[in-house]
């Protein structure tokens, strides 16, 4: 198993990349960590004439936090995320989902880039990025350009990037004093993509009643699923483990039929998003009601 | 598609050696150590990511060498199995561990399992159960079950633990 030849260039700007993916006549590819790359290459699943190689664009990894939200450059490791001590303190939905994919040796070198230009549907960090809002900053030929999380996901492994983009940076905004999250996923071994997962915010308003609900469910579809029936359902209510059951009951109701595959039947899949929704609310309600207790 | 590419030429060190090579760019790291540098204890699996056997240490972290290019490692410090015993053959505290809890049978994950290992101990001299598990799930053994090498990694981590307290304690 070996990949086809190609050219390959390892410019050390994104202006540069950007001007190798375009002046490329045939197909171009850009590779980060190379953790589903490399397998696509070595399988010659892909067989691009030209690998553009972001590993040596050193001004794309950091963590910074700015205005109330946390930037990243698309060319930080998911290990990196995983040790820091911003991410965990000011946004611990995103650090909970980073210590779900895959092992510390493929987060070692995967990308936050590359999780989300590649667009798996059982991937955690697409739904992440739904759930938290984010933007994406994106550049090309044209300069550059910033896309929501909800736009950026287009169906399975397909994203808003033209060919000649270069993802550089994804935003979050910072955890929001008294709001709960949660992020829960089942999968056949840790470290396994998921059969089907869920990220859940939530706050509680004065009278303790649930606001604000927003679910995103992740292997369930071509894209991050939001169940907006069930979000309905919980909002203005009081909590409890009966409104729970009665989310995860709406969501796998509304949501369209599942992908069925070997790793789990449409059915199966189905059912886990109520499940997930249900684990989730419990979850993320518990620390909304901690963080009220803290104020 | 280019029917070859034009080989590059790449300088790195692997095990305390420098080495200059030429490569082509679709070399995988794992290939080039195996093949152009005859460090054959690398082992090749699956050559997709899945199984771990091929673990080498890059500038200090555990990858995968099948899921990087020889060229990408230009410049890079490496460590393979074969970087881990001393020089008179002295094996290192984690491959004693081995030995003695009967880590391995076949042995062709073995390699792979040593390298992450000794990532982890680098990097967290006393490793929680979790984080053990989570590192030799990233890993795949078809013999040994994984509880005996799960007892070689406690072995190992009280071993090294022990070294450095003796060297530690003065006129020791
Ligand atoms: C054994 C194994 C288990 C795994 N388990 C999981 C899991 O549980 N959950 C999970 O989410 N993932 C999992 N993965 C995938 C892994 O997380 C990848 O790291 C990730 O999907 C891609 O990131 P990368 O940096 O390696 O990107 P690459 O593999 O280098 O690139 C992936 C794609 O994104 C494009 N791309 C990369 N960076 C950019 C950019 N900055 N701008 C535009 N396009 C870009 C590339 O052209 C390519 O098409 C697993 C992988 C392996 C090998
Ligand atoms: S050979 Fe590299 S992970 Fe299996
Ligand atoms: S000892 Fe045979 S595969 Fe692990």
């Amino acid at each position: 198993m070996k990949p086809a030849p190609f050219e390959y260039v390892a410019p050390t700007t994104v202006e540069e990349a950007v001007s190798s993916l375009s002046g490329c006549d045939g197909e171009a590819k850009l590779l980060a960590g190379g953790q589903s790359l490399m397998p696509l290459l070595n399988m010659r699943l892909a067989r691009p004439d030209l690998v553009v190689d972001l590993g040596r664009v050193a001004a794309l990894d950091y963590i910074r936090e700015s205005d109330g939200r946390l930037a990243i450059g698309a060319m930080t490791s998911k290990r990196s995320v995983e040790r820091s001590g911003l991410v965990a303190s000011r946004q611990p939905l995103l650090h909970a989902a980073t210590v779900l994919v895959a092992h510390p040796q493929i987060r070692n070198r995967g990308t936050v880039g590359g999780s989300m230009a590649q667009a798996d549907p059982a991937a955690e960090y697409p739904a992440m990025a739904v759930a938290l809002d984010a933007e994406l900053r994106v550049v090309g030929p044209d300069g550059e350009r910033s896309i929501n999380a909800e736009d950026f996901f287009v169906t399975y492994l397909t994203t808003a990037l033209q060919p000649a983009e270069v993802l550089t940076e994804i935003r979050v905004p910072v955890l929001a004093p008294g709001s709960g999250w949660a992020f829960t996923e089942v999968a056949r071994r840790h470290g396994d993509f998921a059969m089907a997962g869920a990220a859940v915010t939530v706050t509680l308003d004065a009278g303790g009643h649930c606001a604000d609900a927003k679910i995103v469910l992740f292997g369930v579809g071509p894209v991050p699923v939001r169940p907006r029936g069930a979000e309905q359902a919980v909002n203005g209510e009081r909590p409890g483990e009966d409104l729970y059951r009665q989310a995860g009951r709406k969501a796998s109701e509304e949501i369209d039929e599942p992908l069925s595959d070997v790793h789990a039947s449409a059915e199966y899949r189905r059912h886990l998003a109520g499940v997930m929704v249900r684990r989730g609310l419990a979850e993320a309600v518990a620390r909304a009601a901690a963080a009220r207790g803290d104020a | 598609m280019p029917e070859v590419a034009a080989a590059r030429k790449i300088r790195l060190k692997v095990n305390g050696v420098a080495h200059e090579a030429l490569v082509e760019p679709r070399t995988t790291l794992a290939d080039f150590l195996r093949g152009g540098l005859a460090l054959t204890g690398t082992h090749v699996g699956c050559e997709h990511g899945v199984c771990g056997a091929c673990a080498v240490l890059v500038d200090g972290t555990a990858v995968r060498s099948c899921l990087m290019l020889a060229v990408q490692a230009d410049g890079a410090e490496l460590m393979t199995v074969e970087g881990l015993a001393e020089s008179d053959g002295k094996l290192h505290p984690i491959q004693e561990a081995f030995v003695e809890e009967h880590g391995l049978q076949c042995g062709f994950c073995t390699p792979g399992f040593l390298i992450a290992i000794y990532e982890l101990l680098e990097s967290d001299p006393s490793p929680s159960e979790e984080a053990i598990r989570d590192v030799l799930g990233g890993q795949m053994c078809r013999c040994t079950g994984y509880q005996s090498i799960l007892r070689a990694v406690h072995s190992a981590a009280a071993k090294l633990g022990a070294a450095r307290s003796a060297s530690a304690t003065p006129g020791a």
